[in-house]
C-alpha cells in the first residue's frame, strides 16, 4: 500500500464533509404509531384502589404471588419486579383526604409497560427479544431469544422490565397488554376485570379521542365513563374530577400506546418527564450517523495505519525491508 | 307446567301447600344457580313420578350426616324420606330390624335394579379384608361393592364417605378409604358425587339428590367430584370477615379486643383460605345470619376439604390458595429489586464450576496429544 500523504489527506477531508452533512443524511425517522396500534387509558381520576387489576394480571399471566410481608398472605408486591407485571401504587400528600388533589389530597396510579411507539428496549435488545408489533404495536418479548444482557433494563425510561433474580434461568418480565389472549377475543385482563371504567382498552386513536374529550367535560358535570373497553355499552355514570390538563403518553418519549389522565402532577405519580424525541431516535441518528457505510471507522483507521507507517518506515527501511 | 292430578287435587304435596312446595323447589333450584322457573320441572319431578328409591349404606361414621338431615326444615326430614323419595334403607331410620332390614334390602336393590341412588355416608375400612365394620354379617366393604354395582349412581354424602375423614385421620388404624376409592379399586364404574363436610350442609345433598330425579343426571362436578354449585368458591371468598383479612386487622386471641370486634379469624387458624364449601352463603339450621362457625366467632376446621380438616393442627395457620392483595398500597418511589437468590447463585456457580473443570481437562488431553504427536515425530 503506497498512499501520499496528499492523497490521505485528501480522503480525510471529503470523509469529514460527508459526516458533517450526515446529520440530515441519516437521521432516522421517529417511528409511527402502527394503523391498528392496541393500548389502555387508564384514568386515575376513575380509579378506586381495588387492585382487581393487579390481581386479574397475576392470573391470567400465570405469575406467582409475591410476599414482601412477614406474614406471607397477601400477594403485596412493592414495586414491578420478575413476578409483578402490573401494580397500583398510591401517592399521599398531607393529610390525604381529597382524592386527586396534589396538596393534602392522594391518587392511585397503575404501573406497567407503557408500549412505546419507539421504544428504547427494542432498540437496546441486541437479539431482538424484544420487539414491536408492526400490526397491533404491542412490544413483546421472546424469552428464546433473550440472552440475559438487560439493556432493556437500562434502556427504559420508566423502569419497566424486570429480571428474574431469584431463578436460575431468568427471563425479563413485562406486561404485554395480554397479547396471548387476543386469538380468543378477549383483551388486557387488568381492563376486563376494572369494575369502574379506570382501565379501558381499545385502538390508541379511539383512546387518545376520549382522553381529550375527558378534558373538555366540566367537573362537577356527569359522564358515562365506558367499563373495559373504550367502545363498551356498559358505563359508570359519575361526576367528572379535575383533570390536570394533559394526556400522558400522547408525546412522551415519541408517544407511548398507553395513555394516563390525572388530577396530581405526572411527576408525583412517579413519570418522568421526557422529551417529545423518543431516546431511540436520538441514539440510533447518533450511531447510524457515525457507523453510517463503515466511512467513519474506515477513516479512522486509515488515520491510524498511516501514522504508524510513518512513525516505522525509517526502521523498516533500516533493516532493508521492503514494505 | 303440569303437574299430576291428583297432587293438585290434593293441593297438598309434602305437606306443604302446591304453591309453598313450588316455593321451595324454586329455592333449591336457585340454590343450586339454575333458573328461578326450574323450581316447577323439579316439583313436577318429584310428584308426577315414582318417588326415587333411595338406599344408605352407613359404614365407619358418627351418624352425624344423619342427623344433619334431621336438621332441615324445608322440607322437614320425615318429608323428604316420606313424600319426596322412597328411603328404602337406613340403619338409623328404619321401622324394621335384623333379618326383616336386610331382607328388605336385597328385595328394594333387586326391584330397583340400575335406578335406585345409593347414600354412603362414613368411610370403608379395608385393613384385614374390612372386618372392622360389619352389617347383618357381611362387612362394608362387600355391600359396598354389591349395592354400588346396581346404583344408578354414588352420593358419598360426609368427608368419611368422600375423603376418609375422622376415621382416616393418622395412624388409620381400620384403613379407612373413601367410598369413590373403594370403586375405583374394584373396578365399579358407577358415577360418585361427593359431599363432604362434617357434617356437610343438608341443602347441598338434598340439591344434588333432586337435580339427579329432576335432569336424570348428576350436577355439575370438580375434579374431586363435588358438585360445583355447593363447592365451587373458597370459604374465604365468601367470608363476612374478608374485608378485616384485607385490611389486615385480626383477632389474635380468643376474647381479644379484636375477636369482639369481628375481626379476621385467619390468625387463630381459620381454614377458610384452603377450603372449598359454600357455608358462608348457604349457612346451617336455618336461623339466620352468621349461623355458621365463622359467624360465631370460630375459626374454619376445613372439615371439608382433604388434607385439611382432622389433618392440619386446629390452630395452625392456613395456606391460602389464591394469594390477593391486601387493601395497603406501595408508595410512589421505586424500589430496588433484590439480589440473585442463593438458589440461582448456587446454579450459576455451579454451571461456571462446571464449564471451567471442562475446559481445563480439554486444555490438558490437547497438551497431552501435542506432547504425544512430537514423541511420534521424533
Amino acid at each position: 500500500m503506497n498512499i501520499k500523504r496528499r492523497d490521505f489527506l485528501k480522503v480525510v477531508a471529503g470523509s469529514s464533509l460527508l459526516l458533517a452533512s450526515g446529520d440530515v443524511a441519516f437521521a432516522r425517522t421517529a417511528k409511527k404509531l402502527p394503523p391498528s396500534a392496541v393500548g389502555i387509558l387508564y384514568d386515575a381520576t376513575v380509579c378506586i384502589g381495588c387492585k382487581a387489576c393487579q390481581n386479574a394480571c397475576k392470573q391470567y399471566n400465570e405469575m406467582p404471588a409475591e410476599h414482601t410481608a412477614p406474614e406471607q398472605i397477601w400477594d403485596d408486591p412493592v414495586d414491578l419486579s420478575g413476578k409483578t407485571l402490573n401494580i397500583i401504587k398510591a401517592y399521599k400528600n398531607g393529610t390525604g383526604a381529597t382524592k386527586d388533589a396534589e396538596i393534602n389530597g392522594y391518587s392511585f396510579v397503575k404501573r406497567h409497560c407503557m408500549h412505546c411507539i419507539d421504544p428504547s428496549c427494542v432498540s437496546a435488545c441486541p437479539v431482538t427479544a424484544l420487539d414491536k408489533k408492526s400490526d397491533n404495536g404491542v412490544v413483546t418479548y421472546n424469552k428464546n431469544a433473550c440472552i440475559g444482557c438487560r439493556y432493556c433494563q437500562i434502556a427504559c425510561p420508566y423502569n419497566i422490565p424486570r429480571f428474574e433474580w431469584d431463578d436460575p434461568f431468568p427471563q425479563i418480565r413485562k406486561c404485554q397488554l395480554c397479547d396471548h389472549r387476543y386469538k380468543e377475543g378477549k383483551f388486557s385482563a387488568c381492563c376486563e376485570f376494572c369494575p369502574t371504567g379506570a382501565s379501558i382498552f381499545g385502538k390508541v386513536i379511539d383512546l387518545l379521542a376520549e382522553a381529550k374529550k375527558r378534558l373538555t367535560l366540566k367537573p362537577g358535570d356527569y359522564y358515562h365513563y365506558p367499563v373495559a373497553h373504550v367502545t363498551s355499552r356498559e358505563t359508570s355514570y359519575r361526576p367528572v374530577s379535575i383533570y390536570l390538563n394533559h394526556v400522558y403518553g400522547e408525546k412522551e418519549g415519541g408517544g407511548t400506546q398507553y395513555l394516563l389522565l390525572s388530577g396530581v402532577p405526572f411527576a408525583k405519580l412517579g413519570l418522568p418527564v421526557l422529551s417529545e424525541d423518543s431516546a431511540a431516535n436520538r441514539s440510533e441518528t447518533l450511531q447510524h450517523t457515525l457507523y453510517y457505510g463503515l466511512i467513519a471507522p474506515i477513516t479512522f483507521l486509515g488515520g491510524l495505519m498511516y501514522a504508524v507507517y510513518r512513525n516505522t518506515r525509517k526502521e523498516h527501511e533500516d533493516k532493508g525491508d521492503k514494505l | 307446567m303440569r303437574i299430576d292430578q291428583e297432587s293438585i287435587e290434593h293441593d297438598n304435596i309434602a305437606g306443604l301447600s302446591r304453591r309453598d312446595f313450588v316455593k321451595f323447589c324454586s329455592t333449591l333450584a336457585v340454590g343450586m344457580g339454575l333458573p328461578v322457573g326450574m323450581g316447577a320441572q323439579i316439583a313436577e319431578a318429584v310428584t308426577v313420578q315414582k318417588r326415587p328409591p333411595v338406599l344408605w349404606l352407613s359404614a365407619q361414621e358418627c351418624t352425624g350426616c344423619t342427623e344433619t338431615l334431621l336438621r332441615t326444615s324445608h322440607p322437614t326430614l320425615e318429608k323428604l324420606i316420606l313424600e319426596l323419595i322412597s328411603l328404602e334403607y337406613h340403619e338409623t331410620l328404619l321401622v324394621g330390624a335384623g333379618r326383616q332390614a336386610e331382607d328388605w334390602r336385597e328385595k328394594s336393590m333387586k326391584e330397583n335394579k340400575g335406578k335406585y341412588i345409593l347414600v354412603v355416608d362414613g368411610s370403608i375400612p379395608t385393613k384385614d379384608n374390612g372386618i372392622y365394620c360389619k352389617i347383618g354379617g357381611k362387612t362394608a366393604l362387600a355391600l359396598l361393592g354389591e349395592m354400588a354395582a346396581d346404583a344408578a349412581a354414588v352420593i358419598a354424602i360426609g368427608s368419611c364417605a368422600s375423603w376418609g375423614g375422622v376415621p382416616s385421620a393418622d395412624p388409620n388404624p381400620t384403613g379407612a378409604t373413601p367410598a369413590h376409592e373403594v370403586l375405583k379399586s374394584r373396578g365399579i364404574k358407577t358415577p360418585v358425587v361427593n359431599i363432604p363436610g362434617c357434617p356437610p350442609n343438608p341443602y347441598n345433598f338434598l340439591s344434588t339428590v333432586l337435580y339427579f330425579v329432576t335432569f336424570k343426571k348428576l350436577p355439575e362436578l370438580d375434579d374431586q367430584s363435588r358438585p360445583k354449585f355447593a363447592y365451587g368458591r373458597l370459604i374465604h371468598e365468601n367470608c363476612e370477615r374478608r374485608p378485616h383479612f384485607d385490611a389486615g386487622r385480626f383477632a389474635i386471641q380468643f376474647g381479644d379486643e379484636g375477636h369482639r370486634k369481628g375481626y379476621c379469624l385467619y390468625k387463630l387458624g381459620c381454614k377458610g383460605p384452603e377450603t372449598f364449601a359454600n357455608c358462608p352463603i348457604q349457612l346451617f339450621n336455618d336461623v339466620g345470619s352468621g349461623a355458621w362457625p365463622v359467624g360465631t366467632g370460630h375459626p374454619c376446621f376445613g372439615c371439608s376439604e382433604k388434607g385439611v380438616g382432622f389433618t392440619l393442627p386446629l390452630h395452625s395457620p392456613a395456606r391460602p390458595k389464591y394469594v390477593t392483595p391486601p387493601s395497603i398500597f406501595p408508595g410512589i418511589e421505586a424500589h430496588k429489586s433484590g439480589g440473585a437468590s442463593i438458589a440461582a447463585a448456587a446454579v450459576v456457580a455451579g454451571l461456571a464450576g462446571a464449564a471451567l473443570g471442562a475446559g481445563a481437562v480439554t486444555v490438558k488431553k490437547l497438551g497431552e496429544k501435542e506432547e504425544g504427536r512430537k514423541g511420534t515425530e521424533e
